[in-house]
């Protein structure tokens, strides 16, 4: 049996990779991407709290991220694709205004 | 065995998540992003989430990288991050910033350490999941419903033409 501490060193540095990545990156998508691999990270971590509890709380807890991840996703690209219609670019360091 | 199995899968997973921050184009970053997701899936089969496991598969690999795949296409990959990066010095901190972040994680997890509950691995698997999702979890179960339908209209709005 894999102690959960490995999961959680296992999360830490997929978590820790998003980060670096969100910072790094210049194009939109792929900062959206580490967000998602962020998300993951978190979830893994839950999955293995939970199952060092014994209860399936943390998997409910889970499937919410998902939703919600789910919903971000589809409002980010609406987003992200709007920008890139109205200015035929698409590099964060462009965007400085909250406004179109 | 199930160590061997373990340090596989988590190479497969920190690889693929290395690809997707490295790699320039996209596309690339895109299908190293599916890797990842499927070898988190698999290890949420090591730890007896099958639910989970089948939800990842289907809402993430399968619905969310679609439309993010899709994304990719419509706005026209690898034109994006061309010419160099004026800010290139400013980003390359990001490096120390994560090395950082990384070892006050693993402190925290190599530090505590919480009481493994009485009984054993638990008694889980989807019929446990869908009983306290229904039960002790319903109200926020039905929020999630109206959640999702506000991204649907919100997408709608701005995906509108002349937005």
């Amino acid at each position: 049996m894999v102690p959960e501490s490995y999961y959680l060193g296992l999360s830490a540095t997929l978590f820790s990779i998003g980060v670096v990545g969100v910072i790094v990156r210049r194009n939109p998508l792929v900062m959206f991407m580490s967000i998602e691999l962020m998300l993951n990270a978190a979830n893994l971590a839950l999955v293995a709290f939970g199952h060092r509890l014994g209860s399936p709380d943390g998997q409910v807890l889970v499937f919410f991220v998902m939703a919600v991840a789910a919903a971000e996703v589809a409002v980010g690209l609406a987003i992200i694709v709007t920008i890139f219609r109205l200015r035929r670019r698409l590099s964060v360091d462009d965007l400085n205004l909250m406004r179109w | 065995m199930a160590t061997a199995a373990f340090v596989l899968i988590a190479a497969v997973a920190v690889g693929s998540a290395l690809g997707l921050v490295v790699r320039r184009n996209p596309i690339h970053g895109a299908l190293f992003l599916v890797v990842n997701l499927g070898s988190i899936a698999a290890l949420f089969l090591t730890l007896g989430a099958e639910f989970l496991a089948a939800a990842q598969v289907i809402v993430y690999a399968g619905a969310i990288m679609v439309l993010f795949v899709f994304a990719i296409m419509v706005l026209i990959p690898g034109r994006e991050e061309t010419g160099p990066d004026p800010q290139r010095p400013t980003r390359l901190l990001a490096l120390p910033v994560g090395a950082v972040l990384l070892v006050l994680l693993v402190a925290l997890v190599a530090g505590g350490g919480a009481p493994r509950a009485a009984g054993g691995p638990p008694a889980g698997g989807v019929e446990a999941v869908g009983r306290l999702l229904f039960t002790d979890y319903l109200f926020p179960f039905e929020l999630t419903s109206v959640l999702l339908l506000a991204a649907m209209v919100g997408v709608l709005l701005l995906a509108r033409r002349r937005a």
